[in-house]
């Protein structure tokens, strides 16, 4: 689904990602982990085109198309979807017109019919529900006064409606407590199929308890410098991840 | 980076839509101002004698004033002898008193606007008397009204058919030493539209003029006049477009409200008057003094405003509120784009016991536009107990344009209560990638958060215009933001 070919990327002049390869097929799931500042947010967010970012070289291809040609809104509606690890707020914009205009859109790409107020209503509801979201959240103006933990949700709703292929989650995990962290997991497990793949950026293993990664892959210094199964993790969060860093040096 | 901002640069360039005018014989007097001019003015619009009186005076105190420059505008300095300041469709007979009798290119035109003329528009249920330059030609619902009593037609036949009524309340809110271009308004203005509620009546729908100029070189010198007596309910809609236009046109309008006792007038506006080609040139200059009275207690007078067009807007619709407990709102929208300026706010001046005034201003700048905020609350000795809140927001759509803030505030008296919130956002590249991550374009992106932006003023506006106004904006900002 996802071919990432010796990726080197630049931001404000400084080479962030120094040649990363990564494959991901059909219905795995990838938890992407590393210190701060090894470049984990950059790889999500060139993934999903924005535009403060230099690529000096190297490929990406989803879904047999040449991924960095396409603009971040075709990237999205061909099915890939990033949740932010800094939700933006859109003050006077309420959350459900906001998402009725982004699944309009999307499913116009894919030639299919646009859904009206009350499909699109009981779609909301049968999302919400999942997510345990509160109803008030989805007539509010997308993320303006939500608590940390309710854009992270928001972003999971979001995500739950748009049915990607490829959801890339970038530190989803942080700033939510235990029973919040359950419930985003539960919405990303409940979404897992044969035909779906996520990327989950974390810093934590704790959020890997509940979205069960097929492959972990350390990101130290703009290069994945490990990779694994599910048990690297648990590896790093019992020894940190200087282990892996003297690793890495030893091996430069 | 660039690539938005490129969008939003081409979304500012846009060019105006409504660009065509109409080929219509008119009869224009020729160019220039003088005593004579005003003289065929008046008797062209067999108007009373008093009326040709109180223009002369009205020339004679312009012809001492100055033309302010206090505003943050910039333009060439206009030429008053250039200007032709009589311009009437011409009539076959005496003018039409159905609507087909009316010129069919002209009703074409008002079709190419959208306007509801017709039988089937009729049953919107909004009443509209046409000012096509500046002599009414089609007005219906009139009877409807007239069974409630209620007066609305054009300034000329109002002058014919109430002047007293008239008389009484012209010049009583914005006086012709008021200003400049009030000035040159009361001495030449050529029509527009007089509405009158009687005491207890709740106007039955919503009261609408569709301005629009046309003939080259004509001035535009519109004078409105609403009286809501004890008691009384209106709304009233004012919507304009304008056609293509090289040479810059001068608009200089005047509108005065008077409520009464109890009463409420809701005055909304959209103005999308040419703003000029992209290097500026061209587009309307749009002067204009709104001012409303709450001069009986309880009386409640709201300015509602989206004003896109025009290469100049200086415009600062105001309430005077005297009548105890009375209250006036002002709710903006102001959008410039390419070269576009305005300066536009609100005066509000608080002079009976327990007032209230709300302000509401949202600017946005887009291209190389300039947008200035400029409000007065002044607080008289006597206003016991008065309070204003004033909101004002501006938004930059790229990094050429500005926006500037000047609120004034005059306290008298120590019991009033004032709140000033203001803020200054770009708008985000964030934003936009989080709607373009979502699947949203560019496009559809910076109108949506340019309609959320706007919303709270949007709200204030009459159904079927916050639908307008948005596709307005969306229209407006095509191609603009990064």
């Amino acid at each position: 689904m996802l071919e990432i070919r010796n990726l080197h990327v630049n931001a404000k002049g400084k080479e962030i990602l120094k040649g990363i390869d990564l494959t991901v097929r059909a219905g795995e799931v990838h938890s992407i982990m590393g210190p701060n500042g090894s470049g984990k947010s950059t790889l999500a967010q060139v993934l999903a085109g924005k535009p403060d970012y230099e690529i000096t070289q190297g490929s990406v291809t989803f879904l047999g198309q040449d991924l960095l040609e396409l603009d971040p809104e075709v990237r999205a509606r061909e099915g890939l979807f990033l949740a932010f690890q800094y939700p933006i707020e859109i003050p006077g914009v309420s959350n459900s017109y906001f998402l009725r205009a982004a699944l309009n859109a999307v499913r116009k790409h894919r030639g299919e019919k646009e859904v009206d107020a009350l499909e699109f209503l009981k779609l909301v509801r049968a999302k919400a529900k999942l997510l345990k979201m509160d109803e008030s959240l989805i007539n509010r103006p997308v993320n303006e006064g939500f608590s940390g933990g309710e854009k992270k949700r928001n972003e999971i709703f979001h995500m739950a409606l748009l049915e990607p292929t490829l959801g890339v989650l970038d530190e989803t995990d942080s700033g939510l407590d235990i029973d919040a962290l359950k419930i985003v997991a539960e919405g990303v497990n409940s979404l897992r199929s044969p035909e779906r793949a996520f990327i989950v950026v974390t810093h934590y293993q704790r959020l890997l308890d509940y979205i069960v990664p097929d492959f972990v892959h350390v990101l130290h210094q703009g290069r994945i410098v490990k990779s694994g199964d599910k048990s690297l993790a648990l590896e790093l969060e019992k020894s940190g991840y200087s282990w892996v860093e003297d690793e890495a040096s030893v091996r430069i | 980076m660039t690539t938005d901002t490129e969008n939003l640069q081409q979304m500012a360039e846009e060019e105006y839509k409504y660009g065509f005018y109409t080929d219509i014989e008119s009869e224009t007097i020729p160019a220039g101002l003088n005593e004579d001019v005003i003289r065929l003015i008046s008797t062209k619009k067999k108007e009373p004698e008093e009326m040709l009186e109180w223009r002369l005076k009205a020339y004679r105190q312009w012809l001492k004033m100055e033309e302010p420059d206090w505003a943050f505008i910039h333009y060439p300095k206009i030429d008053y002898q250039e200007i032709a300041y009589y311009s009437a469709p011409k009539s076959k007979k005496d003018g039409p008193k159905r609507l087909d009798e009316v010129d069919p290119e002209l009703l074409e035109t008002y079709k190419k606007l959208g306007i509801p003329l017709e039988e089937q528009e009729i049953l919107a249920g909004v009443a509209v008397d046409a000012v096509f330059d500046s002599v009414s030609v089609a007005t219906t619902f009139r009877e409807r009204l007239s069974d409630e009593g209620i007066i609305f037609c054009s300034m000329s036949e109002a002058l014919q058919e109430h002047g007293d009524l008239v008389i009484k309340y012209l010049g009583s809110v914005v006086p012709y030493t008021d200003n400049f271009f009030a000035a040159l308004n009361s001495a030449v203005f050529s029509d527009g539209s007089f509405c009158y509620i009687p005491k207890g009546v709740r106007c039955p729908m919503e009261l609408s003029t569709y301005f629009r100029i046309n003939a080259a070189k004509t001035g535009q010198f519109e004078r409105t006049l609403i009286v809501a007596d004890e008691g009384s309910y209106v709304s009233y809609l004012e919507g304009c477009t304008a056609p293509m236009r090289d040479e810059n046109q001068l608009h200089a309008a005047v509108v005065e409200l008077v409520a009464h006792k109890d009463a409420a007038i809701k005055y909304s506006t959209i103005q999308n008057w040419y703003p000029g080609d992209e290097e500026g040139k061209g587009g309307i200059y749009n002067f204009v003094t709104k001012r409303g009275k709450c001069l009986g207690d309880n009386s409640r007078i709201s300015w509602s405003q989206v004003e896109t067009g025009s290469a100049i807007t200086w415009k600062y619709p105001s309430c005077l509120l005297i009548g105890d407990n009375s209250i006036g709102e002002f709710y903006s929208v102001a959008l410039t784009k390419m070269r576009q300026q305005a300066d536009t706010g609100t005066k509000m001046i608080h002079i009976g016991k327990n007032t209230r005034s709300n302000i509401v201003s949202k600017g946005i700048s887009a291209g190389r536009g300039q947008n200035t905020y400029r409000g007065l609350v002044k607080i008289s000795g006597k206003a016991e107990n008065a309070r204003n809140y004033t909101q004002c927001d501006s938004m930059l759509i790229g990094d050429q344009c500005g926006a500037h803030t000047f609120p004034y505030i005059e306290v008298g008296n120590s019991t009033a209560k004032m709140e000033h919130e203001a803020s200054t956002s770009k708008i985000g590249e964030d934003q936009i990638f989080y709607c373009q991550q979502r699947g949203l374009s560019a496009e559809d992106a910076v109108s949506m958060i340019v309609n959320g932006f706007c919303k709270e003023v949007f709200k204030e506006l009459p159904m079927e215009f916050a639908v307008e106004a948005q596709k307005l904006l969306a229209v407006n900002l095509e191609g603009s933001v990064g």
